[in-house]
């Protein structure tokens, strides 16, 4: 089947198996590694993307579902070399040690404060509850959050 | 030996001068809590994992497992899968007896099948090897492998092992009858005895410390490269020890070490799952020989749970003498270690039960005796992973149930019984009852500050009247005393080689430097860490100090990264080729400033002249007159370069207080960790942060283990976790937010005195949650996982066997 996925801002038509799974299309197709996969059941996380700003998980959408819409990775949250607050926050306060879940933690935790700037502990652990992090204990991805989020007010007041 | 309780001290101090600082990010040497350099890359997508690598003309390799644990295997039809249009080629174990590698030497002095060749001897063994143009052809030509397989009765309960009349599982063995793999003994069993007969108080338990799988969220994988022109093999593979991984495929595939490199790219967690060679390894290098092309292989979740490297099973039987009033006397346990099909337990080869012969743990015993079984089951093999430290996490979680049995049993408060017993500071150094010498530790300071962090008595107070309420709380607490570093090569190595890591540093002419090791960091930060020491050993910025790891091409010998040795191991190999370079820097500064060596003086970054300051020469100087034509005193060869092997004198011995604080609901029988309070003495703390993250990682494996993951077999053998769907781990809503402390004592026999970190917090917290929830509940024995259904059956008087399906 022929697709387009806008991945990032840039649309990509490819022609595709029925089967192909997203991570697949964006790893092998489009050589976007920052997704990883983890699990193939859903309850891992590692290959969350923004599927029209959404958070899904990329290992139970397929391609052909992505098919004439927009997808965000982590490769599409910094702006050239100017980091988005998420990624800033974890580098920051250590919110990553392996950094394979990272980029899934952080989409998802990008979402969770498009939608609320300024989350509580608990919105926090329970926007990443489906996403498993073994390295960290997810302390240091809470306080990841809050810093993120402390530092987008700050910009934001800036700006008023 | 001095403790200091509020800060930490300075890295690269001797330890008998230590004066301890505070360290603050703003320490101008660089060291302290630096943001990690590795994370610029992470953050933005720019790892590079495994099976982000694609190289020319690569192809896929799958693997066809076995359905069940224990059959004869009749025939293989590989016809219609080798017809498929996108297979490159199908291997067999035939194919492999042909080349002399059906069977691999494994860690432990037995041998591995890699593809079946007679029977299977476990659910999820390998069977046959697939190598298509992509994974998904790959994967559809399992399918299409007709495989006649012959059942055979399973031993799946390693307590009936060795039954008479037990399926016999390795009969691939000379002369083999029974299930029987090792007898293993440690301590002065007539002494311990006599401490037991002679002893007020004696308490026993029999426990289970289940089978539990490390499952880092990146799987295994490897991708074989065999160049026809000129024989070299680039492996790129997810391994801990890169070097020995070459070593081993030089001596199981009779290729000449110096044409084969093994090359760890970025690692998505290990925590000791990527020690081993796996079949998949060796069928991926078979693969690429076969076809000549590269040949990429990597598991999926269900092949990294069932088939690679678990954790644990131990079956123990614990026992611990005290006088009246409570002070411990003696310890002794038998255990029988459940191997599965082939003994494959990665640890040091001369200790068939790892170090678990720690377990008189942080306590003054008079005497201490284990004898441990080891025994083959129809089930993965393994047994030495998931940050164990070599079985200390077993050895901890005896010592600290048993103590936590008696005091139930006396009724004496747990904390109390602890800080009577606990080992006092002028006791150090400390040799056990069964000959390890501690090397230092304030253990009563560290557990009264945890107790203080958690406020103990009121705790109590509180417990006391929730349960007047009908509620139920529980505050479990757990002392351990970790063994790492390992290890002395005239006590341990690993297949004949020795335990040493090196570390090589050169100083470039503008003074920026190269650091490199034989350890692989698996997320540890070692990029960071690493570059650290040698700043503060040199004064050079960490920024301008790459660290290379993870290529055996690049870097020297050594066994790489797991028992949190890289810290205690490869940190003291940075720590003396820094003072190394520092000692030809003088040389030269000397030269330089045309005064002897021994009119110099360091300061951070830079010599000068005795009495004048300035008089110097910084090391950026120092090196670009090292690389010219500077005449230098006879012998010294110029340049700004230094190699080291460390060999560890001793173990170290990091040590930590642990108290956790659990809800549970009478109802549904449901654990909730509300507080976990953790202090932590690692000795000297070189990235803060980075060691609190650590802990932070441990505590939640702890509380996992403690309460969730369960990896459990039905009667034929099925494995009942083989995905995270059953499997479950610790996420954000299970893991309260972890309160740390911290003492420092540093070690005496390291360089800059670090002890390590890494599986601290994975080898004390599993105790501290389980005493926890049965001080909530009134139990005295339940065994892990205490997951609802089994709290729920535990508080009715029937806790189950959790490593048989519920029958």
């Amino acid at each position: 089947m022929q697709i387009t996925v806008t991945v990032n801002g840039t649309a990509h038509t490819r022609e595709v198996e029925p089967r192909l799974l997203l991570v697949h299309f964006l790893r092998d197709e489009l050589r976007l590694t920052g997704t990883h996969w983890g699990c193939d059941t859903s309850n891992c996380g590692v290959c969350v993307v923004q599927l029209d700003g959404q958070p899904v998980k990329s290992c139970t959408v397929l391609a052909v579902m992505a098919d004439g819409r927009e997808v965000r990775t982590v490769e599409g949250l910094a702006r050239g070399a100017e980091l988005d607050p998420i990624q800033q926050g974890f580098s920051d306060k250590h919110g990553l040690q392996c950094g394979f879940c990272t980029p899934g933690m952080m989409m998802t935790c990008r979402a969770l404060l498009d939608r609320n700037p300024d989350p509580s502990d608990t919105e926090i652990r329970v926007a990443i509850s489906g996403q498993i992090c073994r390295c960290t204990g997810y302390e240091n991805i809470v306080r990841s959050v809050h810093a993120a989020a402390e530092i987008e007010r700050a910009a934001q007041e800036v700006h008023q | 030996m001095s403790t200091d309780t509020t800060g930490v001290a300075a890295p690269g101090t001797p330890p008998t001068e230590v004066a301890p600082t505070q360290v603050c990010a703003s320490t101008p040497m660089g060291y302290g809590s630096m943001r990690r350099k590795e994370d610029a890359r992470f953050i933005r997508g720019q790892g590079r994992y495994l099976d982000d690598i694609a190289l020319p003309g690569m192809l896929h390799g799958a693997v066809l497992r076995s359905p069940f644990a224990h059959a004869k295997i009749v025939s293989i039809d590989t016809s219609a899968a080798e017809a498929h249009p996108k297979v490159k080629a199908v291997i067999t174990g035939e194919t492999l007896a042909g080349l002399g590698l059906a069977w691999m030497p494994t860690l432990s002095h037995d041998v591995q099948a890699v593809l079946a060749t007679d029977k299977v001897r476990f659910q999820g063994q390998e069977v046959a090897f697939v190598v298509a143009e992509d994974r998904y052809s790959a994967r559809d030509a399992l399918a299409l492998i007709e495989v006649d397989y012959e059942p055979l009765d399973a031993v799946i309960d390693a307590r009936k092992a060795l039954d008479e009349g037990a399926p016999v599982i390795r009969d691939d063995l000379d002369g083999r009858t029974d299930n029987h793999i090792f007898d293993w003994e440690a301590g002065d069993s007539a002494a311990t005895d006599d401490v037991f007969a002679n002893a007020d108080v004696v308490a026993s338990c029999d426990m289970l410390y289940p089978r539990v799988h490390p499952a880092p969220m990146e799987t295994c994988g490897s991708i074989a490269s065999m160049d026809p022109v000129t024989g070299k093999l680039t492996v790129y593979t997810t391994t801990q020890a890169p070097h020995a991984h070459r070593t081993i495929y030089a001596l199981v595939a009779g290729l000449p070490e110096h044409k084969i490199q093994v090359i760890s790219p970025d690692i998505g967690g290990g925590f000791g799952n990527k020690v081993g060679i796996y079949p998949g390894y060796v069928c991926a290098v078979v693969g690429t020989i076969v076809t000549g092309a590269p040949v990429k292989w990597v598991e999926d979740r269900s092949e990294n749970l069932m088939a690679t490297s678990f954790a644990r099973d131990y079956h123990m039987h614990g026992e611990i003498a005290s006088t009246k009033d409570g002070k411990l006397l003696g310890v002794r346990v038998k255990v029988l270690a459940d191997h599965g099909a082939f003994n494959g337990t990665a640890q040091p080869s001369k200790m068939p039960a790892g170090l678990f012969h720690v377990f008189s743990g942080s306590y003054d015993m008079a005497a201490a005796h284990c004898a441990v079984t080891g025994v083959y089951t129809n089930k993965a093999p393994g047994g030495v992973a998931y940050a164990c430290s070599f079985r200390i996490t077993e050895a901890v979680y005896l010592i600290e149930r048993l103590v936590d049995v008696l005091a139930h049993d006396q009724g004496w408060d747990p904390a109390e019984l602890r800080m009577k017993n606990l080992l006092k500071p002028e006791q150090f150094p400390y040799t056990t009852a069964l000959g390890w010498e501690y090397d230092s530790g304030d253990y009563p300071t560290t557990l009264q500050k945890a107790l203080d962090i958690a406020g103990y008595a009121e705790l109590r107070r509180e417990q006391a009247a929730k349960r007047e309420r009908g509620e139920l709380m529980g505050i479990g607490i757990a002392f351990f005393t970790e063994a790492v570093g390992a290890g002395p090569r005239r006590t341990m190595d690993i297949l004949g080689l020795g335990m040493a890591d090196g570390a090589e540093l050169r100083v470039h002419p503008t003074g920026k430097a190269v650091l490199r090791l034989s350890c692989m960091s698996q997320g540890q930060g070692h990029v960071t860490t690493f570059a650290q020491i040698v700043a503060e050993e040199l004064g050079i910025s960490p920024d301008d100090i790459e660290v290379v790891q993870g290529d055996t091409d690049q870097t020297p010998f050594g066994l790489g990264t797991y028992g949190s040795r890289s810290t205690p191991v490869s940190g003291a190999a940075t720590a003396i080729v820094a003072r190394k370079v520092r000692e030809r820097a003088k040389i030269v500064a000397a030269a330089m400033l045309e005064v002897s060596p021994d009119d110099l003086e360091w300061e951070k970054g830079r010599f000068h002249v005795a009495g004048d300051p300035s008089a110097s020469a910084a090391i950026a100087d120092i090196a670009m007159a090292a690389h010219s034509d500077l005449e230098l005193p006879e012998g010294v060869e110029g340049h700004l370069d230094a190699t080291c092997v460390y060999n560890p004198p001793n173990l170290t011995y990091p040590c930590g207080a642990y108290i956790c604080v659990v809800d549970v609901d009478k109802g549904t029988g449901q654990a909730s960790v509300r507080r976990f309070i953790a202090v932590d003495d690692c000795g000297v703390r070189i990235n803060p942060m980075i060691v609190e993250g650590q802990v932070h990682g441990g505590l939640a494996d702890g509380v996992g283990m403690a309460l969730m993951q369960l990896m459990a077999f039905d009667s034929d053998g099925n494995h009942l976790g083989a995905s995270f769907m059953d499997y479950l781990l610790p996420t954000a809503m299970e893991c309260p937010s972890w309160e740390l402390g911290e003492t420092v004592t540093p070690s005496p026999h390291h360089p800059i005195g670090a002890k390590g970190v890494g599986e601290s917090a994975t080898v004390g917290s599993p105790p501290a949650v389980v005493n926890a929830v049965l001080d909530a509940i009134g139990v005295r024995h339940a065994d892990m996982p205490l997951t609802p259904a089994h709290v729920w059956r535990a508080m009715r008087g029937e806790p189950i066997r959790t490593d048989l399906a519920i029958g």
